[in-house]
């Protein structure tokens, strides 16, 4: 007979809905008539909110305080910082169809990659097998399914009511590690999904409420930190738990046919709600923004398997925003550059949840947020590109290294909006590039096997505001709770004295309203056996540009020092490296370690393991924020108070802000506004005499490109969005008035290709139905 | 709906308004309102006379002209031109694209490397106002920013449209 009479545990088809219909008929005609009538399942009237809306807000908002509060209980279960401390953790509930009715507080992308995990079960008839029952979970965290990266680990857990499946909840966090070559949660050093760590499609990982045993035993045997692995399983699984008691006590309450429709009707209440906010902040028209991230591969400090991957590339990600009239938007990123041999490869639901992140605090700051919005929205990621790649071999652990830098440009064109309708409170410059991602792993001050993912990263700075300047070392783009942590805690984690945290010199971009500033903590080794460390940030780029005259934030540099000597200079009662690195061109540190240490000092922000001996010394330098307007036009007060704070160096007032200040004795800084007012004058003049008409310059940069006189790096960016898009292609050469005959093509460039031609997409996998979600 | 005074929004403009305000400004329903306060503030803070339909930075307007020809047009008078026709390609333009000059804005190391990325910083040719800073790679074309689609915006307005958007 056949294998699939032997699986116990398999749904005849339809019998986990009372319609009769198979979960995925179920959900083909949902969007049916989603697409038919332009209402989320044909819902031109909600019936249960227009009839009893007390009901409907009762249910609502149930829900909603159980999701956050379980979240809320859950994460002390967890003992990874990463989780209990940062809040990266989330809880959602979906509907049956895997689209999502209400959400708790925390790392809500993830709204998104849980919906596609259930969407991608139904649509590949998990159904009849493993089969969908009672009790049972599944763990995902594929990135070829639409998770953000691997070390995002999602518990669902099916939810029924009288043998009938009612919908779905989704519990994920993000693990310390996950196995990968590099240790650390987004590690690099790794280039293809097969370094990548642990991957787990959509597996039934426990029935009757029970994690199965070989589960178990073989996800901790593949990760190096298996406590915190083993806690964070149990935060999720007591959060789904705690959220499907919520289900089935409000169906109790309620209905379960008052339920039902509540979960349809929330999605169609979703997609009104952003076309609301759409209609009334933003206004019609055509936005046009860029990002790129440096990706210097070719440095002797960045070790990779692979000869073909040791190139110098740029991350390209143009969006071109279209509000239309009728209060709906589109996305389209025409022109982005081919996926890489590196770990910051995005799949397209990665790209467009995290977006959602970003409009929940700005353009849908609401606790309504669910995937209505996205049915409110039209995305365009095109195939082969980094945000949708062709190819099942793409690594992306350090997916947020692109993402974030991509987004940050979409804040500079929906705040040309908020600006034209005089909603200045809303206008935000962009976020910071949240890095440096201080990574590693070896052997801990415990002497256990160990890697950590410093995630002070969760408070950078935010850009400025058309009204005020960014926070400093406030907040993340993609974890609305951002948190540094506490250093005792980190202390505990990592195996890392403190020397130092403070508020970086000169982080935040210039501007009328500068952008918020970051810090910098110097780590200095101690307590542990074999241990590594590597960077990963941004360096000879920047992706955060500012707004309207504001400058971008300053880009990112490392610093890492060996042979320090610094535990005799302890021994000794000597001066140490205290964490204030004021100005890099000035070095400081330097001054209070040992004159033979060695030390690495420069922009090659992105590193693979380097050996680290106790005493050896690490800087950590979190990002600030891109400002905003003219600096010509901050008040002479505020860049005193910069002084006095210490957050500019006072040669910056003086040539960036035109800002004449003298210190007294006291080392205070006081502005003198008379001779202030006259500076400034003469810096606007002397642009006017140093500027020159752009149509000029754009004769001098043809000639330029005519000569193909650029780097490397510069030109694979551009001839891999040429390749992907003979739209962009014909921009440019329009733009450039180019010759017809003009070409920039990447075999030229004497660097390896792998990839450009020849790639194999998931599809083409036997029996693998990907969910698609976007345009390509 | 909560709405707010024209010395609110007057100080809102000169980022002088009241925490208290601005933080209901945040977390109220947005104001339908506030556009009309808006410009007219707007209004009062330029020494001409065209008609600002749209700001596009703090000193940088899209603005109605005496004979209804619609054009961007700096605070100190300068005419960039047709508002449809990106502006930057009428300002003047400044590249760092050396280390000396971004030596200028940023300490050495917290600059890019301009065999990545060069700053274009555009200025008013006639105040030497810098309206924006672009951050590409050589080679980039000039970024039009946004082109606005004023009759579908003053539909969402419920006013009359410019009669030449």
């Amino acid at each position: 007979m056949t294998i699939m009479k032997n699986i116990t545990d398999g749904n005849a088809v339809g019998s986990l809905l009372k319609s009769g219909l198979s979960l995925n008929d179920h959900r083909n005609l949902i969007l049916q008539r989603t697409k038919e009538t332009g209402f989320y399942d044909g819902r031109k009237n909600l019936e249960l909110k227009e009839s009893d809306p007390i009901a409907y807000e009762r249910i609502f908002s149930k829900l909603r305080a159980g999701l956050v509060s379980s979240r809320e209980v859950a994460k002390k279960i967890a003992a990874s910082p990463i989780v209990e401390q940062e809040g990266e953790l989330c809880f959602t509930l979906y509907n049956v169809a895997g689209d999502c009715i209400a959400t708790s507080t925390g790392i809500i992308i993830h709204v998104g990659t849980m919906g596609a995990a259930i969407k991608y079960m139904i649509q590949n008839n998990w159904e009849a097998n493993p089969g969908i029952n009672p009790g049972d979970m599944f763990t995902n965290n594929d990135c070829q399914i639409g998770n953000v990266h691997p070390c995002d680990i999602a518990t669902i857990v099916p939810i029924f009511h009288d043998d009938t499946l009612v919908g779905w909840v989704g519990g994920v966090t993000h693990v310390i590690d996950v196995g990968a070559v590099g240790p650390g949660s987004m590690s690099n050093g790794q280039i293809q999904r097969f370094g990548d760590g642990v991957q787990i499609t959509c597996r039934k990982t426990g029935v009757n409420d029970t994690p199965l045993r070989d589960w178990l035993h073989e996800s901790q045997r593949n990760v190096r930190t298996p406590k915190y692995w083993i806690l964070d399983e149990k935060t999720r699984i007591a959060g789904c738990h705690m959220i499907r008691d919520l289900v089935e006590e409000t169906i109790r309450e309620e209905g379960v046919e008052a339920y039902e429709q509540f979960a349809m009707e929330v999605v169609e209440d979703g997609r009104r709600g952003l076309t609301s906010r759409i209609k009334s902040m933003t206004i019609p028209g055509t936005y046009k923004t860029v990002a790129f991230v440096d990706v210097p591969y070719s440095h002797e400090d960045v070790a990779v398997p692979s000869p073909f991957a040791k190139v110098d590339t740029i991350m390209h990600a143009p969006c071109e925003i279209t509000v239309k009239p009728d209060a709906t938007w589109r996305l389209d990123f025409e022109g982005c550059s081919r996926w890489g041999w590196h770990t910051y490869n995005a799949n397209p639901v990665a790209f467009t949840s995290g977006i959602w992140v970003m409009m929940t605090q700005t353009l849908v700051p609401t606790e309504r947020i669910n995937d209505g919005a996205r049915y409110a929205t039209e995305f365009r990621l095109p195939k082969g590109t980094w945000t949708n790649p062709d190819d099942r071999r793409t690594a992306h652990a350090d997916a947020w290294h692109f993402l974030v830098s991509s987004w940050s440009s979409l804040w500079r064109g929906i705040s040309r909006s908020y600006f034209g309708r005089g909603y200045l409170e809303e206008v935000n410059a962009g976020n910071s590039n949240p890095c440096n991602w201080l990574q590693g792993g070896g052997i801990n001050q415990e002497g256990e096997i160990h890697a950590v993912n410093s995630f002070e990263t969760a408070a950078c700075g935010t850009g400025a505001c058309a009204v005020k300047d960014g926070l400093n070392h406030a907040a993340a783009i993609w974890n609305p709770e951002g948190d540094m942590g506490d250093i005792e805690i980190w202390e505990l984690a990592e195996p890392l004295l403190y020397m130092g945290r403070t508020i970086k010199t000169n982080s935040g971009g210039y501007g009328k309203y500068r952008g918020g500033l970051g810090f910098e903590t110097l780590r200095m080794v101690w307590g542990s056996a074999d241990w590594t460390m590597f960077f990963m940030g941004n360096g000879y780029m920047n992706s955060d540009w500012g707004l309207m005259g504001g400058y971008p934030s300053a880009t990112g540099y490392r610093f890492e020092a060996h042979e320090t000597g610094l535990l005799d200079r302890i021994r000794d009662g000597m001066s140490l490296p205290q964490g204030k690195d004021l100005n890099p061109d000035m070095p400081e540190f330097e001054k209070h370690i040992s004159p033979s240490a060695k030390v690495k000092r420069d922009k090659q922000c992105i590193t693979t393991e380097a050996i680290f001996e106790n005493g050896d010394l690490y800087l950590n330098y979190l990002r600030g924020g891109p400002g905003f307007g003219d600096p010509l036009d901050r008040d002479p007060k505020a860049v005193e108070e910069d002084l006095n704070q210490n957050f500019l160096l006072p040669s910056y007032a003086e040539k960036v802000y035109g800002v004449s200040a003298m210190r007294d004795e006291d080392g205070h800084w006081e502005v003198d506004l008379k001779e202030t007012e006259i500076r400034r004058k003469v810096i606007r003049q002397a642009r006017v005499a140093a500027g020159v008409p752009v149509r000029d310059w754009m004769e001098q940069e043809r000639v330029k490109i005519l000569d193909h006189d650029a780097s490397v790096q510069v030109k694979q960016m551009f001839a891999s969005s040429f390749a992907l898009s003979p739209k962009f292609l014909a921009e440019f050469k329009s733009f450039w008035d180019l010759p017809d005959h003009w070409q920039l093509l990447e075999e030229s460039l004497g660097i390896p290709m792998f990839g450009a031609k020849h790639h194999m997409d998931i599809s083409e996998l036997p029996d693998v139905h990907p969910v698609i979600m976007t345009e390509q | 709906m909560t709405t707010y005074t024209k010395k609110q929004v007057t100080d809102l403009v000169k980022g002088e308004l009241d925490w208290d305000s601005l933080h209901q400004m945040l977390s109220m329903p947005k104001d339908k309102e506030r556009y009309g306060q808006y410009m007219e503030v707007l209004q009062e803070q330029v020494s001409w006379d065209d008609r600002i339909l749209l700001p596009l930075g703090p000193h940088l307007f899209i603005v109605e002209t005496g004979d209804n020809t619609l054009v961007t047009k700096c605070g100190c008078g300068h005419n960039f031109g047709d508002y449809r026709q990106n502006w930057k390609l009428n300002a003047l333009v400044y590249v760092r694209d050396n280390e000396t000059k971004m030596s200028e804005v940023y300490p050495k190391l917290m600059a890019p490397h301009t065999d990545w990325q060069v700053y274009r910083e555009y200025y008013c040719p006639t105040c030497g106002t810098m309206h924006d800073v672009e951050a590409p790679t050589p080679w980039y074309p000039v970024i039009h920013d946004f082109q606005p689609n004023l009759k579908a915006f003053f539909d969402w307005l419920d006013m009359p449209a410019p009669a030449n958007a």
